[in-house]
Parts: C-alpha cells; sequence; structure tokens
C-alpha cells in the first residue's frame, strides 16, 4: 500500500479484524472505568490530583491495542488509562494504582500517569509530553539487535506532534528501519489550547512521510477503520518499516479534573461529543443485526459492576507501608539512600 | 610503581577503550550509542576501531539528537539491551536533562521495582582545553542531586577501566563522566584489580595533618599541592572518591576524625556544588573533631573562559590549594 492510498481511501475490514462487539466491548470497558475514575475522586479515594480521562478517544485506544500481539510493547501519554485497558489490564489493580495503593501495578508509586506492567509490554505511561516517545525506539533497537519479532508503539497526544523528540524518533526509527509504530491520539486539544492555535498545518500524516515513514490519519470514531489502519501499520513496522498514524477524535471533557473547558465553546462541545465512538460501534452493532439492545444493555450493566467492584477493591486496598517509601530508587540489593531520621539519629547521637 | 606483570603502561583514554571492549566480548548486550562513536571512532578516541571488531550493529552512530539519543538508550535497557550512551560533552545533559531526569532516574521507582534501567552515560567534563563556555563545564550536581542516577568520576586509567567495567553490570543508569584533560594521561594501570571496590573511595596519599577529598582530574593537583605542602612540613592526606553515588562518607569521617582538618576540592562551580555538599556532611559527621571550618576550594562561581589564562585561573591550582592549607593549619 502506497503512503498516498494509506492516507486518503477508507481502510478495508481485514479477514483478521477482531468482531466489532469485541472492539465495543473493549470501549465500553474504558467508557465506564472512566466514568468510575471520577467517583473514586468524590469518595476521596483517588491519590493523584492528576487525573486526565479518555472519554471520547476510545476508538483509538481500542483499534490499535486490538492490532497488537503480545510480545509487542508500548508507551503512553498521561492520558492513557485507555490504552492500557485495551491492552488487558485489570481495573482493580489500575483502579488501585490511581489511588496510590499497594495494591496497584506500581505498588502506589506511580498513579495515573506513570501506570506500567511489563507482563503485558506496558513500558510506562508518561507524564512528560513526548517523554515516552524515543523509548520505543530503544524497543525497537533491542527487538532488531536481539532477533525478536516484536513492535513498539509510542501513543502521545496532539500536543506531543510540538515536541521536537517526536521528530529526533521518528527520524531515528525511520533511518534504522525500526519495528516502531507512533500513533498521535488527536482529541484536538493539548490542556486547553486547540490544536489550530498551536500549529499551522494538522496534515500530521505529512510530516510523518517526510522523515520516510509509511502514514496515515484516520477518524477515531470507527474503531473499525483505526483497527485496520493500525494493523496494516503494525504489520509494516514487524517488517521492519515504521509508521504513524493520527487518530482524530474529540476530548469531551476538560484536560483535567478541575478543568471546566472556559476555553471552548458549549456548542462546540455538543457537536464534539457526537463523535461518540461507543454510540458508533453500538449502532453498527444493532444495524448489522450483529447483538440485540438488549443484550448490549446487559453487557454495559455487567462491565457497570466490573468497574463498581474495581473502587470497591480500591477501598480495600492497603495504602504502602512506608518503609517501602526507599524502596526501588535503586536494583534489588544495591546501596538505599540514608533517611532523614536515620541519619539524625545517627549524627545527634554522636554529637 | 614497579612493573609487576598485572601493570600495563596505559592512557586514561585506552584504558576506557579497552573497558569497553571487555564489556562488549563478556556481555553480547552491550551496545555503543551515540554520535561519531563508530567510524569517528569517538570526538576524544575513545572508542576508536572498536567498529572494526564489532560492527555497526553494535557501535551504532546517530543523527545528533542528543534527547533521542538518550532516551533510545532508556528504552533498549528496558528491553534486553545495556546501552552504553555516549554524550559526545556534558554540557549537552541539559538538553538531554527529561531523559536522564524524568525518565531514567526515575523509572524504577515510578513503576514500583518491575524494572530498572541499566544504562551507562558516557561522558566527559571539565576544563582544560580552551574549548569554551559550552564545553567545558563540570555538572556533576546536576547528576548527584537527581536521585536514582549512579554517578562515576574515574582519575586514573585504572578507575577509568574497572568503574566503566562495573557499571556496566549494574541494574540501574550509571552516569559516568570522564576528563577531558586525562585523556593522555599516561600511567602503570593495573587492569586486572581495582584499587577498591566500586563505591568506596581510595586514599591515594596518606596524611595526618588535613584530609582533602576530591574526584577527578582534580585528583591530580590536589596530590601536585601535597607534594608541595610535604615539604613545609604539612602531611595531606588526599582521597578520590571515585564515585560520587555512592557517596563513600565512611572512609572521609574515619579520615577528617583523625586529622581534625577538612578540605573539599573540586572544578565545578562553589555554589550548590559537590564541596557543598561535602562540606555540609563532614560539619555534621565530624563537628566535634574538627580544629576548622571546613573548606570549600572549586571553580569560580563565573562561565569558563575560552582563554586559557582566564580558564586556568578559574578552578582550583597547585598554588591555590597549597596557599589555603598553608594558611588553614596556621591559624
Amino acid at each position: 500500500m502506497s503512503q498516498t492510498t494509506l492516507t486518503r481511501s477508507p481502510a478495508m475490514q481485514s479477514p483478521s479484524a477482531p468482531p466489532l462487539r469485541d472492539l465495543y466491548r473493549t470501549m465500553r470497558r474504558i467508557r465506564s472505568f472512566e466514568e468510575h475514575v471520577a467517583e473514586l475522586y468524590a469518595r476521596s479515594l483517588s491519590a493523584g490530583s492528576m487525573l486526565h480521562l479518555s472519554i471520547g478517544e476510545e476508538g483509538a485506544a481500542a483499534g490499535v491495542c486490538a492490532a497488537l500481539q503480545p510480545q509487542d510493547s508500548f508507551t503512553t501519554h498521561h492520558r492513557g488509562h485507555g490504552i492500557f485497558l485495551a491492552r488487558g489490564a485489570e481495573p482493580d489493580r489500575m483502579m488501585a494504582e490511581i489511588g496510590g495503593k499497594e495494591t496497584g501495578y506500581c505498588r502506589g508509586k506511580g498513579g495515573s500517569m506513570h501506570i506500567a506492567d511489563m507482563a503485558l509490554g506496558h513500558l510506562g505511561a508518561n507524564a512528560i509530553v513526548g517523554g515516552g516517545i524515543p523509548h520505543v525506539v530503544g524497543a525497537g533497537l533491542s527487538y532488531k539487535q536481539l532477533k525478536k519479532d516484536a513492535v513498539s508503539v509510542a501513543f502521545f497526544g496532539d500536543g506531543a506532534m510540538q515536541q521536537g523528540i517526536l521528530y529526533e524518533s521518528m527520524n531515528m526509527a525511520a533511518l534504522w528501519d525500526l519495528p516502531v509504530l507512533f500513533v498521535c491520539i488527536n482529541n484536538q486539544y493539548g490542556m486547553g489550547t486547540r490544536i489550530d492555535k498551536a500549529t499551522r498545518s494538522t496534515a500530521f500524516d505529512r510530516r510523518a512521510e517526510a522523515f520516510g515513514l509509511r502514514a496515515g490519519m484516520v477518524d477515531g470514531e470507527d474503531v473499525e477503520q483505526v483497527h485496520a489502519m493500525a494493523q496494516d501499520l503494525v504489520d509494516g513496522a514487524r517488517k521492519g518499516q515504521p509508521g504513524f498514524m493520527a487518530v482524530s477524535c474529540f476530548r469531551f471533557f476538560g484536560h483535567g479534573r478541575m478543568d471546566k473547558s472556559p476555553y471552548r465553546s458549549a456548542d462546540e462541545e455538543e457537536t464534539g461529543r457526537k463523535r461518540d465512538p461507543v454510540a458508533h460501534a453500538r449502532a453498527a452493532l444493532l444495524e448489522r443485526s450483529l447483538a440485540t439492545p438488549a443484550e448490549l444493555d446487559a453487557l454495559d450493566a455487567e462491565i457497570g459492576r466490573e468497574m463498581s467492584a474495581a473502587i470497591d477493591f480500591t477501598a480495600r486496598s492497603p495504602a504502602p507501608e512506608l518503609d517501602t517509601m526507599f524502596r526501588d530508587v535503586y536494583g534489588e540489593g544495591e546501596p538505599r539512600p540514608e533517611s532523614i531520621k536515620a541519619r539524625l539519629d545517627r549524627v545527634l547521637a554522636r554529637n | 610503581m614497579s612493573n609487576t606483570p598485572n601493570t600495563t603502561t596505559t592512557t586514561y583514554r585506552d584504558a576506557l577503550r579497552a573497558g569497553l571492549r571487555d564489556a562488549m566480548l563478556a556481555d553480547d548486550t552491550v551496545v555503543v550509542i551515540g554520535e561519531e562513536v563508530g567510524v569517528y571512532g569517538g570526538a576524544y578516541g575513545v572508542t576508536k576501531d572498536l567498529i572494526k571488531e564489532f560492527g555497526a550493529g553494535r557501535l551504532i552512530d546517530t543523527p545528533i539528537s542528543e534527547p533521542a539519543i538518550i532516551g533510545a538508550a532508556v528504552g533498549a535497557a528496558m528491553t534486553g539491551l545495556r546501552p552504553v550512551a555516549e554524550l559526545m560533552y556534558v554540557d549537552f545533559l541539559g538538553m538531554t536533562m527529561d531523559q536522564v531526569g524524568n525518565q531514567a532516574a526515575k523509572i524504577r521507582y515510578m513503576f514500583g521495582g518491575q524494572i530498572g534501567v541499566p544504562m551507562v552515560l558516557r561522558t566527559q567534563g571539565g576544563t582544560g582545553r580552551s574549548a569554551g563556555a559550552q564545553h567545558s563545564q563540570s555538572l556533576e550536581a546536576m547528576v548527584m542531586h537527581t536521585p536514582g542516577l549512579r554517578l562515576a568520576m574515574p582519575a586514573t586509567a585504572s578507575d577509568a577501566y574497572h568503574l566503566l567495567r562495573h557499571s556496566l553490570t549494574l541494574p540501574d543508569p550509571v552516569v559516568f563522566i570522564e576528563h577531558k584533560a586525562l585523556y593522555a594521561r599516561k600511567e602503570e594501570a593495573d587492569l586486572t584489580t581495582p584499587i577498591a571496590p566500586w563505591g568506596k573511595a581510595a586514599i591515594r596519599r596518606p596524611g595526618r595533618d588535613v584530609t582533602l577529598v576530591t574526584y577527578s582530574r582534580m585528583v591530580h593537583v590536589s596530590l601536585e599541592a601535597a607534594r608541595v605542602l610535604a615539604e613545609r612540613g604539612i602531611e595531606v592526606e588526599v582521597i578520590d572518591l571515585r564515585t560520587l553515588n555512592p557517596l563513600d562518607m565512611e572512609t572521609v569521617v574515619a579520615s577528617v576524625n583523625r586529622t581534625g582538618r577538612a578540605v573539599a576540592v573540586s572544578e565545578a562551580p562553589m555554589t550548590s556544588g559537590v564541596a557543598a555538599e561535602l562540606a555540609a556532611r563532614i560539619s555534621e559527621e565530624c563537628f566535634d573533631f574538627l580544629e576548622d571550618p571546613v573548606l570549600r576550594l572549586a571553580g569560580e562561581d563565573i562561565p569558563v573562559s575560552v582563554s586559557p589564562e582566564l580558564e586556568s585561573a578559574s578552578i582550583p591550582t597547585v598554588g591555590l590549594i597549597v596557599d589555603a592549607i598553608s594558611r588553614m593549619v596556621a591559624r
């Protein structure tokens, strides 16, 4: 497929595409998880002041992750709950991590913006815009050097399209033919700045093509199209042709918890929220007679119970013991930092 | 020094190359990545000819993209390689500080100990080549101020070899800062046995009157000052820290408690620098034994000039150390 074809034509459904019902379920779980994160906050169970919801962006997470294989890896930006869930994360441990609990994926030290899980190839969410992008270049180097049949994917927002590290990374990936895919989830806003106020050109695929990457842009409302493009690009990356895709969507809510979006109009929000990948998939399932409303309602209810249980799990989970504070600064068995209290005891005892 | 079967005459540069080569022979996952590390052989010649032996797959020449070089090394270290990322000058650290300080240093901690970043960031710093304000700095305090990073600063060819080899066995990111004025320095070096284990300081010269704590090139300047002072009857104990993280305060404290006087010598700007940290720690831990305030002898709080006269006058010299310690002891 030429770069132009990739960009211009609606992607075709491949025979290996996952059933739409599965994609719907993934997206519905993301939506429900994010809605429950708000409850976590309301119940004062959230440890972090930094919570960035991906409602409206479910199509990107579900579509791309469905194209990956178990040995593949990825990094995400700060708005990465949905991507990790689409990859198979357990809501219990995710919610507990967001709550800063010992039972979380990172034992409560990472939280929403630094969640990671090596078992699922999650090399880490990142709170620095663009910070995790070069890590997939390194992972791609490893896979090439160690002859592993794996692809590494960097997920980031449209804000990172204006970060220099992206261009250094795309250049290296192309130069070295690495098994890497760059995925921009363009939700139109970098915090409160709309994309047209951040850059003159939003033809992001053109930027990637300029570096020699296979590139495309796709509408994130249609998860099947997202998946089809992702599958094609992941397949290419696996053969050493790195790729880039920009998934267009709309961030339904503010940047973070306290952001009431004063920088955009009610009209814009109303129109934007009509670009709903979950509703779009639901309508398609019904239209194609792949599910009945009752079946989907039952599925939604079951997912709601799963997410409520994750909240309860978080509430029940213990906080980390204080002495874990000095663990994992360095590797196991390596000299640890001395606590201030221990130093005072030592110094003042002698004096 | 005698020429025993275990010692060989080598330069600091050649010892570093031998360290890299031996590490690459011992461990297939060691790769070197950076600007001009392959065909060119490194800006200071440290990786010269290694590409002939190991190929372009393990001596990876990169574009001039410092943040992505370090970032790629971070990702590679998380997925099975043990990269040595070369930053041509430590002055470029600021460009890479997100990848060094926010990523490499914190990944193990943020992720609850799931994974580490076993990489070495090789770089060089310091004055002595009239390289100007953006190619002559000593930025070790920035590294020392970032939990999660180990920091080695070898003063000798033997340490250049052994500390580098050891860095390439550690589970955590190591910033390895060489000194540009030491590359051509020749010595009888023992490449089979280190002078001390990783994390232990070395007493380069014993003395009863004053403890002088230093590292990197200032070890040699300090030893010269100690020789001059000995002629005046002042015996200075010179401690080479070798690594700044871990920091071997045990050796320092034991020495200061014996001598009752301490001087911290560093080429880096004085304010909030390594010498300041050493002075604070010595004051806290050795207060009852100190006869004088702990002195800091460090770089002036100014940028480095290209004029060789201004450059050399802006960092501690033999004369400055001799003068300071003479006056300290005479008080």
